[in-house]
């Protein structure tokens, strides 16, 4: 070439155009061309996708595994529990001591006494006897029901063993009232009174002074309900809690008895006596009974009115929740750190950087365009195969038979968004040690292992549940909170333990521990893009 | 490089070569022998300031993963607690087994990120002798890097256990290599590290790309355990057992065998025959494709 024939370069584009749009635009189209990082991205959203389905169509309890459980037709089974007014699966077994209420009305009881048996301390080859003592949630009290069918609606003032008095409805709503265990010396009184849907709960120490416990909302109440005692008692479970993966324990049914007196009726109750029986026997194991003399009534029971929870090991894994349809993160996120890390590294194994470089000497900038553009396709890749595998995880369930814990839509919206922010924070967090380290191999290990290998030696491990906790605390692996959809019943006694699908972080706060190593990542990335020499 | 010496020899053992078609005639031409790739393989890692890095990383993130989950599990008393402290000592393999993955990968894809692997494949054309002499030096360092991991993991266990409960008193004797179960986890778990380098080796191999082997690797090990927590029992035990990480890491029990997916030594047979699976597809397409 000689030097006649050389033309000066002349930039097609204005000087000043290079903006960071401009920046954005370069970047985009770097990420768009590389056929394997584009193919890489597509296999993530598809493994995602793929490992949810597995886990949706091998997690079902098959007819096999469940002895005598119930069989719905059409040919697929699972363990059928009555669903509460919010559609979740309920417990609903209790002795009943009844009568019907037409219209508005009130009853009033004092509760003298509150004791119980618990199973055997030893449930050996050698049975001992059952012994005294309470479940913490054994619970008596007055209770107004739709009707005796399992599930309904229902407002209740209890007794409680360990808790105090409660207002209980619908099986999920639960307020506080007096504290302190129920005596002889120390007797509770109790009212209810209902008008129209609405039903208010008091509570006593001397059946003189009342407290307004709370007001709740039964709407659709039909007009005629059934109101009077009752009482339950959750099963006794001996779970060692200090150690994860032993889920297993012997789970027993406990019982619990109440004394109540001055039963007192306002309003219009055409059944002129009290009828006694078990509500929901096929849950519990039908204990129960009642002894009316000179106005005090004793009543027993056993079981619970509560609402079931999700992993908690009671009468084996009842169903699944949306987070179990999204194991697949954990593949698709693999997928997504190799190539957020590869899309800063390969730059300094092809020497591109120096070109990147040269044509944007403010190397920050450069930073953030590539931050940008690879979060921003893999929040899109994260937000499509989430929504994807909750929905065809969903299908195949359903289409199974197996019961999966059913969400509100905020939580679903939340959980899917939450899945998409997570994969792509975690794109920035390798993208950024990528640029730190510029080598991939290291830059990968350190951020799968960082996310993943936390999750794994605290969900599946022989870890105590102590440290599981702390380790899903204060690692990355504290954003997969966000995933969690099974919800922490205070009044239900489970192991909410990461095993069984409880992070010790709220969702959103989980996620913000991700965000933090992050951003402290990308400002390490940034000092060291800006000091080192290419 | 140690390619002076190499080049001596050659030209003092000048056989004629049956594959020397096309080369002028006096250039001395002949294979290398296993014994130098052997050499060859070692000056190069040895070289590396990496390796020593990575051996010690391995070493180190073993030991202090292992000895911060003995430091962080207790046991009360009066309570029983169903803990394998074997097993238990040995956590820090979990972690340890990606920085070996790390050294392995790189024995192999670092050449392919800096060319030198049409260098290592001109002087010695038997592309599976290549593979076959890097996973020999591996299993070597990693057998020296492992075992030195895996005793300082037990001596940090048999340190802090008894402090925390778990006493000889309440049955949890003191961890001893004397005992067949416990001496059975080590060596097994330093088996396991040399496995998991192979497997990684032979993926690398296959994939060449030093990032997207490593996420290979580790989602073939970390997936198994994942998933089988969501689904019903009976994948559960399936999953553990064809899990490469799941299976291989049963050598690791010391307590409760009867009730284990997969028994020790044929949990590490699994993950030897995943081993074996990623070595012969690597070394195949090496064969078969150009570097």
């Amino acid at each position: 070439m000689t030097a006649s024939t050389v033309t000066q370069y002349r930039p097609a584009q204005r000087p000043g155009r290079d903006g960071f749009a401009q920046l954005l635009r370069a970047e985009w189209t770097k990420f768009r061309t590389v056929r394997a990082w584009v193919i890489g991205l597509v296999i993530a959203v598809l493994v995602m996708i793929g490992v949810g389905l597995f886990g949706a169509s091998a997690g079902g309890s098959s007819c096999q595994a469940v002895s005598g459980g119930p069989v719905r037709t059409g040919g697929a089974c699972a363990p059928t529990f009555p669903a509460g007014p919010g559609g979740e699966p309920v417990t609903d077994s209790f002795y009943f001591v009844r009568q019907p209420l037409a219209g508005n009305g009130s009853i009033t009881v004092r509760i003298s006494s509150l004791t119980g048996l618990l199973p055997p301390a030893n449930p050996g080859p050698v049975a001992t006897d059952t012994r005294p003592g309470l479940v913490p949630w054994a619970k008596a009290g007055i209770i107004i029901k739709e009707s005796t069918r399992p599930g309904s609606a229902y407002a209740a003032m209890m007794v409680t063993a360990d808790h105090g008095v409660r207002l209980q409805n619908d099986f999920t709503g639960d307020t506080k009232g007096q504290p302190g265990a129920v005596t002889t010396t120390s007797p509770r009184w109790l009212r209810l009174t209902r008008s129209g849907d609405t039903v208010t709960g008091f509570d006593s120490a001397d059946g003189t002074h009342w407290t307004q416990v709370g007001t709740v909302h039964l709407s659709g109440l039909a007009t005629t309900v059934q109101a009077g005692l009752f009482a339950t008692s959750p099963e006794y479970s001996v779970i060692s809690q200090n150690f994860g993966g032993g889920g297993g324990g012997s789970i027993l049914p406990s019982q619990a008895t109440a004394v109540f007196d001055h039963v007192g009726r306002s309003g219009t109750w055409p059944a002129s006596a009290w009828s006694g029986g078990y509500i929901g026997a096929a849950g519990g194991s039908g204990i129960g009974k009642y002894h009316q003399a000179s106005g005090r009534f004793t009543v027993t029971g056993s079981g619970d009115i509560a609402p079931i929870v999700a992993g908690s090991g009671n009468s084996g894994d009842p169903g699944k929740t949306i987070t179990d349809h999204l194991v697949g993160t954990f593949a698709g996120l693999i997928a997504v750190i190799v190539v957020a890390t590869l899309f800063i590294t390969a730059e300094y194994r092809r020497d591109l950087i120096r070109t990147t470089l040269t044509a944007t000497p403010r190397r920050g900038r450069v930073l953030a365009a590539k931050a940008i553009v690879i979060s921003s396709v893999t929040f899109v890749a994260g937000l499509v195969a989430a929504a994807a595998g909750v929905i065809i995880g969903a299908q195949v369930s359903h289409a199974r038979g197996s019961l999966v814990f059913p969400v509100s839509w905020l939580t679903e919206v939340r959980v899917i968004a939450g899945t998409a922010a997570l994969v792509a924070v975690a794109a920035v967090l390798a993208l950024a040690l990528g640029t730190v380290l510029r080598r991939s191999a290291a830059a990968v290990t350190i951020v799968i292992v960082a996310i993943v290998l936390p999750y794994i030696l605290g969900v599946a491990s022989i870890l105590p549940v102590g440290a599981s906790e702390w380790l899903l605390r204060i690692t990355p692996a504290a954003a997969f909170a966000i995933q969690q959809a099974a919800v922490q019943y205070p009044q239900v006694n489970a192991l909410y333990t990461p095993t069984s699908g409880y992070f010790p972080l709220a969702p959103w706060a989980g996620l913000a521990v991700l965000c933090g190593y992050a951003a402290l990542a990308l400002i390490l990335a940034t000092i060291m893009l800006r000091r080192r020499d290419v | 490089m140690s390619q002076a010496p190499l080049a001596e020899r050659a030209s003092a053992r000048e056989a004629p070569h049956p594959e020397r078609r096309g080369l002028p005639a006096g250039v001395p031409v002949r294979w290398a022998s296993l014994r130098e790739a052997l050499h060859a393989e070692w000056t190069k890692l040895r070289t590396l300031s990496s390796t020593g890095w990575l051996l010690l990383g391995v070493i180190a993130v073993t030991v202090v993963v292992s000895a911060s989950a003995a430091a962080a599990t207790r046991c009360p008393s009066g309570v029983a607690c169903p803990v394998d402290t074997t097993k238990l000592s040995l956590t820090g393999i979990e972690a340890g087994q990606a920085v070996v993955a790390i050294l392995a990968v790189l024995a192999i894809s670092g050449e392919y990120s800096t060319g030198m692997i049409r260098t290592t494949l001109t002087a010695m054309p038997r592309r599976a002798g290549v593979l076959a002499a890097k996973a020999t030096i591996l299993t070597g360092l990693v057998l020296a890097g492992g075992t030195v991991a895996v005793a300082g993991s037990l001596l940090a266990g048999r340190l802090i256990l008894p402090g925390h409960g778990f006493t000889p008193a309440r049955g949890f004797p003191l961890l001893s290599l004397a005992e067949g179960p416990v001496l059975r986890a080590a060596a097994g778990s330093v088996l396991y590290l040399v496995l998991i380098a192979l497997l990684s080796l032979g993926t690398a191999a296959a994939v060449r790309d030093s990032g997207t082997a490593i996420g290979v690797i580790l989602g073939l090990l970390y997936l198994f355990p994942i998933v089988a927590q969501v689904v019903n029992p009976h994948w559960y035990r399936h999953l553990q057992q064809i899990g490469p990480m799941t299976a291989g890491l049963a050598i690791q029990a010391t307590t409760g065998l009867r009730s284990l997916p997969v028994s020790p030594w044929a949990g590490l047979g699994v993950l030897a025959a995943w081993a074996a699976a990623a070595l012969l597809a690597g070394g195949l397409l090496l064969r078969l494709r150009d570097a």
